[in-house]
């Protein structure tokens, strides 16, 4: 008989805390665990009583890397509670802000997090010894994404500027124009970037991936659309609650998120790339054919491909919708409150991320409750590691055990959102 | 340099308790200065940036987030005693962050409304900040922190000098940006007159009022500006609302909330 224990003390290169322990016995896996120690914040519970002009600000400190993602999810619930619509330019001044974001984050995460995985360095910092161009290239990009959103937002980490109905203030045409230069070369760094990780030695594995991921008619849904599932099926977002039920299992290492009944299905780069890459932009579409890709990627691996080609799409829609952009007459529509349930959801970098709020009359939480992607990758994840571990039992630890960390920064997981992992540590005891 | 031996990188370490990870990610975000950074300071555990983690000592240590667990209290002590320098990073490091609104409620409710085991959680009931635990040599405020001061805080360390970040109110930066006051000319209620300056006043220059994520400026009259919000129509809950969020327990803002508590 033989055993094996594999323990990953503290994950690197991901947003927050977390580790992994697998436990195998004669060839089989007997015991695998995500566990995260991030502690829990209590959103849901302290968002109780507060004001529904409050969420953008206070659910954006869930996370550092991605506060745009929760304040659009945010706005969009509240408002669909009180029958607002936001379109026209502030509609495009939203997605502007996002795409802005999904630049940085992205750049972020291929550059500083995932890349060294592939060229064998512990941190993107000391993958400038030898690659320094690149990782100039990687961080020119970042900032470009970060000058988006600070143009727009006030800052690059918790903007200022967003509120439910709009924004406090919307930019001049002017103050567009330099934003506009900075992408139109990060643009040119976003194609570059795509030829470089497409080169990169990718370990041939797949993953037969149920995805979800929310579908707009006309673009390549980031601020709103339906939530779309690979096997064909949609449902509107008022329908979340239905078809997406999250359960604290006493004696698992997961929050099972699970999808009408079935765990393990992943949102994130791949879900949205094998769902609307028809909706990419030309040049984007263009990059990810020469990249290889084909329609559908399951290789979680050359998710680092699919990132960089959503680079390239966010700096062209950016480009496109300040050369079409008219100052709107009022920076947000009115907004009054009216008693009811909101839901909304948007694409963060990592996933979908779906918020739900009731509101009294006085427009004051009386319940709210947030999924986060990582919260729903997270059972995902485990079988990808599951999958991957079986075959190669008798690698040498280190070997194995640096192959399992690589699996999860695959996608990108986000700790610091998912407080909701809390529990699964403390069952594992 | 004083700091560290001749010939000797200084070691940096990037700590994280609960927190949102924004304040670590603002070190990263010094996109133009990052590589210079690597070159002064050896970054010798940064968890959310590098897979090696160097054992201490450490020169410098950074600090992000608040004590909301009985493994994390320990774990700062450590985190203390293999630092020189132990410097605390944002609003969760000083202050106990938006999670210290457990610290007006009780804990064990929130704790049944988000998880259906609460059995299973293991929290304290208050969210502290770490000089709550251990001595702190530097506190850098707000929520988030901004970058310039950052790089102050960092460039003061390798020079051996006391980091530069003045503690008047949002509203001299205000006036030396050139903001037109939202609270006197638009009537939009604002807490920059009891708000640390840092942000270089951003959210009067988008024409919102401040909400205060730098915690309390020093010589704060929260009395006068709360009979100044009331006048622009702020209730008694707006007032205790306003001033409890991400600097929540920080004494004046605490001061002022409870005093609006009091009038409701």
């Amino acid at each position: 008989m033989t055993h094996k224990t594999i323990r990953l003390g503290g994950l690197s290169r991901v947003e927050g805390e977390g580790a992994l322990l697998v436990r195998a016995r004669d060839g089989l896996i007997t015991d695998l665990q995500l566990t995260i120690y991030e502690p829990p914040r209590f959103f849901e519970a302290l968002l109780r009583g507060r004001s529904y002009e409050e969420p953008p600000d206070i659910t954006a400190r869930i996370c550092g890397i991605c506060p745009v993602a929760y304040q659009m999810s945010a706005c969009q619930a509240i408002e669909s509670a009180f029958g607002v619509e936001v379109t026209g330019p502030l509609r495009d001044l939203r997605l502007l802000l996002y795409y802005g974001e999904w630049i940085e984050s992205h750049a972020l995460h291929i550059f500083l997090l995932h890349a060294p995985d592939f060229l064998g360095y512990e941190s993107g910092v000391a993958m400038a010894a030898d690659h320094r161009d690149h990782l100039e290239r990687g961080l020119a990009l970042k900032k470009a994404g970060n000058e988006l959103v600070s143009t727009l937002g006030g800052r690059a980490i918790h903007p200022v500027n967003v509120r439910v109905g709009g924004f406090y203030r919307v930019p001049r045409r002017q103050e567009l124009a330099p934003v506009a230069e900075r992408l139109r070369e990060a643009r040119e760094h976003a194609l570059a970037t795509v030829r470089w990780v497409a080169g990169f030695d990718f370990p041939d594995i797949e993953h037969a991936y149920r995805f979800l991921a929310l579908r707009h008619p006309d673009e390549y849904a980031i601020l709103s659309g339906s939530p779309a599932v690979s096997d064909g099926s949609s449902f509107p977002i008022a329908d979340w609650p239905v078809h997406v039920v999250e359960e604290q299992v006493p004696h698992s290492t997961a929050l099972h998120a699970r999808l009408d009944g079935t765990g393990g299905y992943l949102v994130g780069a791949l879900a949205r790339y094998a769902l609307n890459s028809d909706l990419l932009s030309p040049l984007a579409r263009s990059a990810a054919r020469e990249a290889g890709l084909g329609p559908v990627c399951r290789n979680p691996f050359r998710s680092i491909v699919v990132r960089a080609v959503e680079v390239v799409h966010a700096c062209d829609e950016a480009l496109r919708i300040i050369d079409g952009y008219t100052e709107p007459d009022a920076p947000a529509v009115p907004v009054e409150p009216v008693a009811g349930v909101g839901h909304g959801a948007s694409e963060a970098p990592r996933g979908t991320l779906y918020h739900r709020y009731r509101l009294d009359e006085a427009g004051l939480i009386t319940e709210a409750d947030i999924v986060p992607p990582t919260a729903q990758n997270q059972v995902r994840i485990e079988m990808d590691l599951r999958e991957l571990i079986t075959p190669r039992l008798d690698l040498p630890q280190a070997e194995l055990a640096a192959l399992c960390e690589r699996a999860v920064r695959n996608h990108d997981p986000c700790i610091s959102c998912s407080a909701h992992f809390l529990e699964l540590h403390l069952d594992a005891r | 340099m004083g700091v560290s031996e001749p010939g000797h990188r200084p070691r940096l370490a990037v700590w994280k308790f609960a927190s949102c990870d924004g304040c670590q990610l603002t070190l990263l975000d010094c996109e133009d200065e990052l590589l210079s950074i690597a070159a002064e300071l050896e970054i010798a555990y940064f968890l959310e940036a590098s897979s090696a983690a160097g054992p201490g000592p450490y020169d410098l240590s950074l600090v992000e987030g608040s004590i909301t667990t009985a493994e994390d209290a320990e774990r700062v002590r450590h985190v203390r005693r293999v630092s020189k320098r132990l410097v605390t990073i944002g609003a969760c490091a000083t202050a106990g962050g938006i999670q210290a609104l457990r610290d007006f409620a009780d804990v064990r409710e929130f704790t049944s409304v988000v998880y259906a085991r609460p059995e299973y959680i293991a929290t304290l009931e208050r969210s502290t900040p770490i000089s709550a635990h251990v001595p702190v040599d530097f506190e850098l405020r707000g929520c988030p922190i901004d970058k310039r001061q950052l790089l102050e805080v960092i460039t003061a360390y390798l020079a051996d000098r006391r980091p530069v970040v003045p503690r008047h109110s949002v509203c001299v930066e205000c006036k030396a940006r050139g903001n037109v006051c939202v609270l006197v000319a638009h009537g939009t209620p604002c807490l920059g007159p009891v708000t640390q300056a840092g942000c270089g006043a951003l959210c009067p220059a988008f024409n919102r009022g401040c909400y205060g994520c730098f915690g309390p400026g020093e010589t704060t009259n929260s009395r006068a500006l709360n009979r100044q919000l009331r006048t622009l129509g702020m209730s008694d809950p707006d007032l205790v609302r306003v001033y409890r969020t991400f600097n929540a327990t920080e004494e004046p803002f605490r001061r002022a909330s409870e005093e609006a508590e009091d009038d409701a």
